[in-house]
């Protein structure tokens, strides 16, 4: 579960934002989340919302895009989903695939604010 | 009240990403073999690093770093092997990260340092996310562990650069399918490296000791040319 450490690193970094920003209010936090990120989308936001108490981001709320995994396959040359995470090979030729395309996304991607 | 949308596409970790890429320049620069240990609690991680040690010990200079909740049991075991190691202890924390390696490091000279492991705290979840600055990162997985766990955990295989079956000795016992193990490997990191060892016998540790001299022969190339 180290969902909690990335809750506090996105705080931490929004915060930063928001200031060099000359201070924000921010009601929404959109981020994207790759499948294969390692992070689990239930235990961030939950984690998320423990970490924003006390902290400038409280109150606010955190919305997740969950972007799938992709593989480019060398012999198609084609970006493709492969049939699963733990099948990373193409669905059409089945040559295994080398290359993550997304899928490993941990990025904070806009802010919704107090206009 | 009216919202507006601020578009800011940062990566959250960023400042670990930035820590790991400088502390991988640093072993560039110096020249040491950097490679880092994940797998999860009981898979012989500390036996198989404890004969790393003591096997490359013999013409080369080693160290490590050891990554626990709690306890200096896994560092007073290595330091059986070698003086050259220190214990970092997490707390609660499941992961080590760069900062963490960064300030174990304090006061070593790396540029007498052929070899540093680090071995992170057992856990096959949490470690994938965080770049330590490592040149190869080794997944282990236990014969005794069952042939799935590459299925089961496929972002720290995907992340990692060799597979180490550990506890080859018992695998007869434990009804270990290796070939459906290499098979789940290969399935979630195609090309990936496969060693396979027992710490016990030593079976298997010569394979890992070329692999590691070729990495260092490696390593000194990139420190020439970062020279130039």
């Amino acid at each position: 579960m180290h969902e909690l450490s990335i809750a506090i690193s996105m705080i931490d970094q929004i915060s930063e934002e928001s200031e060099s920003r000359g201070g924000l209010e921010v009601e929404v936090v959109h981020l994207k989340l790759g499948i294969f990120s390692g992070v689990d989308k239930q235990a961030l936001l939950f984690a998320y919302e423990l970490a924003c108490e006390g902290s400038p981001l409280q109150g606010s709320r955190l919305v997740i895009e969950s972007i799938p995994l992709v593989i480019y396959c060398d012999a198609c040359q084609k970006d493709r989903v492969p049939p699963s995470v733990y099948q990373l090979s193409c669905p059409e030729c089945g040559t295994p695939g080398q290359k993550i395309v997304t899928g490993r996304e941990i990025e904070v991607a806009s802010l919704e604010v107090v206009a | 009240m009216s919202t507006r949308m601020v578009e800011v596409r940062a990566k959250v970790l960023k400042q670990n990403d930035l820590l790991a890429r400088a502390l991988r320049e640093r072993f560039t620069r110096e020249g040491t073999c950097v490679v880092g240990l994940v797998s999860s609690p009981g898979s012989g991680k500390t036996a198989f690093l404890e004969k790393l040690l003591s096997g490359l010990a013999r013409d080369s200079r080693v160290a490590a770093l050891v990554g626990d909740l709690a306890t200096e049991n896994d560092a007073a075991r290595l330091r059986r092997a070698t003086p050259n190691v220190r214990q970092i202890t997490t707390g609660t924390v499941c992961h080590l990260d760069a900062q963490m390696v960064e300030k174990a490091l304090e006061s070593w000279r790396l540029d007498r340092i052929d070899f540093l492991f680090i071995e992170n705290v057992g856990n096959l979840v949490c470690p994938s996310s965080y770049d330590l600055g490592e040149e190869l990162r080794f997944v282990l997985l236990s014969a005794t562990e069952g042939e799935d766990k590459p299925l089961k955990y496929p972002t720290i295989f995907n992340s990692s650069d060799v597979a180490v079956i550990t506890k080859m000795d018992l695998a007869e016992a434990a009804e270990f399918d290796l070939a459906a193990a290499r098979r789940n490997i290969e399935s979630v990191r195609p090309g990936m490296q496969v060693l396979e060892v027992s710490a016990k016998t030593g079976a298997g540790m010569q394979a890992a000791f070329d692999l590691l001299h070729a990495q260092l022969a490696r390593a000194r190339h990139s420190q020439v040319a970062a020279t130039l």
